[in-house]
């Protein structure tokens, strides 16, 4: 019994029905996804069933969104080459390259 | 101190301009002089307050880390999403609507200088306009530094999650109860297509609700207190109609969204591998603790938790603001019925002195705004107050965590999600090590030093070393970029 055979699930936008002003693409790790202007980057990447784009410094463990309104920093992530931007906060725009960041994401510095 | 609108005028003239190392911006607000009040956050309380303060004539500054006034309780998508009902989402949007036109207009009329996505990081003595403050704060996304001055300062920074680590909490798809709500209003998403819901608090029902409402499957709310712990408070209960109403809409959606609701019930372990692919939820003793033998799984891709909210005290408590622990267990501002703090010139409002809600941060706004205008303070907001502040003290002391919490812990569990410290390191610091607050465990194990400094483990630490929590001491309320740091004035330490 998957969510499309039920079929008659409801959406967030449903509930508040209208259409955004724009949507547009962005890439995540080379995958293209698709984003709804207004949308943080956290948003996109939960839209397309995505909840986890970096990994700890200790660990490697996978982290994504936690409290989703900028004060854990477990959402950090990598865009446009910028490494610790909280995602969840961070608008998306038309074309960004968001990639997932690995530990203190400064791995290409060397640092 | 009250600041009353006849003595504006002179006060405007006693100052320069705002200039200085550290004014890479050129806020408004700071144009030829302080402005009577800075409001620290736009949630409802700052919002009311600031709106109200205009209206009774005062020049008002209001600063917010948001991109749109309402806070996280208002929080509502950008408007490019287009939503035709972003209401949908929201209860008390009638309370919203009406106060952001009223900025609005007050911001066309020179009145408000609303300052969106600015974080202030902290308040400090103005050297050279004695009584007033400083307000540094990072601007925007490029995170360039501003500064605000300001005769009085109205902190209205409101709360966030309490959080109580369980086996497995760290997983993707495990997400604040708050998070999955604020994700979903500002940015129309979804965790998962099922998600659990738990913790404790009347928020997890909202959560509930919103959740299903949006088309998620919520297979339970599990709820850790008792709500029988309401029943020892039925007078206020009674005295609160309104409050009863909301209840009973929640529950309401829960039947109709077909969701269980199970109290005294913890999830005590999420399972999976990679993101959440289950969870365990058990039974609880009246501490908290998991009765052995009573847990069961329930699948799901995500899980919203949450226990309650703490307020966010940051920057009261480096101003040396009084604080005092309040029924459940979180440290709040000491505050007199106005919202002055034992601080002349620092105000505040909303959740900062005990959280109690929405409808309780919109009248201590409002009653604030009165008194710093000099204004008597009507009468009906001062009744809405005290039966509000009555009401959220019998929910706080319902919702309290157990102190048996911590038996669902293992010492493996990372209870630091920044820095990746387990239970076991915390509990050999306080039990070998002879650390006996949260500051100490900090100290010997690097719990509450990441990123978050503490907001996400501080509550969970603190009882850890077996103490209620310490008024919150970070030295900054958020991260700045070295370079303000460098660039403030010797004064300003
Ligand atoms: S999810 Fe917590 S800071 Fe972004």
């Amino acid at each position: 019994m998957s969510e499309a055979t039920r079929g008659r699930r409801r959406s967030p936008r449903d509930l508040v029905g209208g259409t955004p002003t724009a949507t547009w693409s962005l890439r995540f790790d080379g995958r293209e996804l698709s984003a709804q202007a207004g949308q943080s980057i956290a948003a996109v990447l939960w839209s397309a069933g995505i909840l986890a784009w970096r990994t700890t410094r200790e660990t490697g463990a996978p982290r994504g969104a936690f409290c989703g309104i900028g004060s854990c920093y477990d959402c950090l992530v990598t865009v446009n080459g910028r490494p610790n931007q909280r995602a969840c906060l961070v608008p998306a725009r038309p074309g960004d390259r968001v990639t997932t960041q690995e530990g203190t994401g400064h791995g290409d510095l060397a640092v | 101190m009250a600041t009353s609108p006849s003595d504006r005028d002179a006060r405007r003239a006693d100052t320069g301009p705002d200039s200085g190392p550290g004014t890479g911006t050129a806020p408004a607000g700071a144009d030829g002089g302080p402005c009577d009040l800075a409001v620290v956050g736009a949630g409802p309380a700052g919002l009311a307050a600031a709106v109200t303060a205009a209206g009774l004539g005062l020049r008002v500054t209001l600063l917010d880390a948001g991109e749109r006034p309402g806070g996280q309780y208002y929080r509502h998508p950008a408007p490019a999403l287009g939503a035709a009902r972003p209401e949908a989402l929201h209860h008390g949007w009638s309370a919203f609507a009406p106060r952001e036109a009223a900025l609005r207009a007050h911001e066309a009329a020179g009145r408000i200088t609303h300052l969106p996505f600015h974080h202030v990081w902290t308040v400090v003595p103005d050297g050279a306009a004695a009584p007033g403050w400083i307000l540094h704060a990072v601007a925007g996304p490029e995170e360039g530094p501003a500064r605000v001055r300001a005769r009085a300062v109205l902190l209205a920074t409101g709360a966030y999650e309490r959080q109580l680590p369980f086996p497995g909490w760290t997983l993707p798809g495990v997400v604040g109860a708050g998070g999955a709500q604020a994700m979903l209003k500002s940015g129309l998403v979804l965790p998962g297509k099922r998600v659990v819901v738990a913790g404790s608090g009347p928020l997890l029902l909202a959560v509930a609700g919103s959740l299903g409402a949006a088309g998620a499957r919520v297979p339970a709310v599990v709820e850790a207190a008792a709500y029988t712990g309401y029943a020892a408070h039925t007078p206020v209960l009674l005295r609160n109609p309104a409050k009863l109403a909301e209840a009973a809409t929640y529950g309401s959606a829960l039947l109709r969204h077909g969701i269980r609701f199970l109290t005294r019930h913890a999830v005590t372990e999420a399972h999976g591998t990679g993101r959440v692919e289950a969870v365990t939820v058990a039974r609880l003793d009246r501490d908290w603790r998991p009765v052995p033998g009573t847990g069961r799984r329930i699948p799901c891709d995500a899980l919203a938790v949450g226990h309650g909210l703490v307020p966010q005290l940051e920057l009261a408590t480096g101003l040396g603001c009084a604080t005092a622990t309040g029924p459940d267990g979180a440290v709040a501002l000491e505050l007199d019925p106005d919202g002055r703090t034992s601080v002349p010139g620092i105000w505040s409002a909303g959740e900062t002195g005990g959280v109690g809600g929405a409808q309780l941060a919109l009248a201590e706004g409002e009653i604030a705004a009165h008194a710093l205008a000099g204004r008597p303070v009507p009468a009906r907001l001062a009744r809405t107050r005290t039966r509000l502040r009555a009401f959220a003290a019998a929910m706080a002391a319902a919702h309290r965590p157990g102190p048996g919490w911590t038996g669902w812990l293992r010492e493996d569990t990372d209870v630091c999600r920044c820095e990746e410290v387990p239970a076991g390191r915390i509990r050999e610091a306080v039990r070998d090590l002879g650390a006996r607050d949260a500051r100490t465990v900090k100290l010997l194990t690097r719990a509450g030093m990441g990123w978050c400094q503490g907001r996400m483990c501080g509550p969970a630490v603190a009882a850890l070393a077996g103490h209620d929590p310490a008024p919150d001491r970070r030295p900054l309320s958020c991260p700045v970029p070295l370079g303000h740091l460098a660039e403030l004035p010797p004064a300003d330490h």
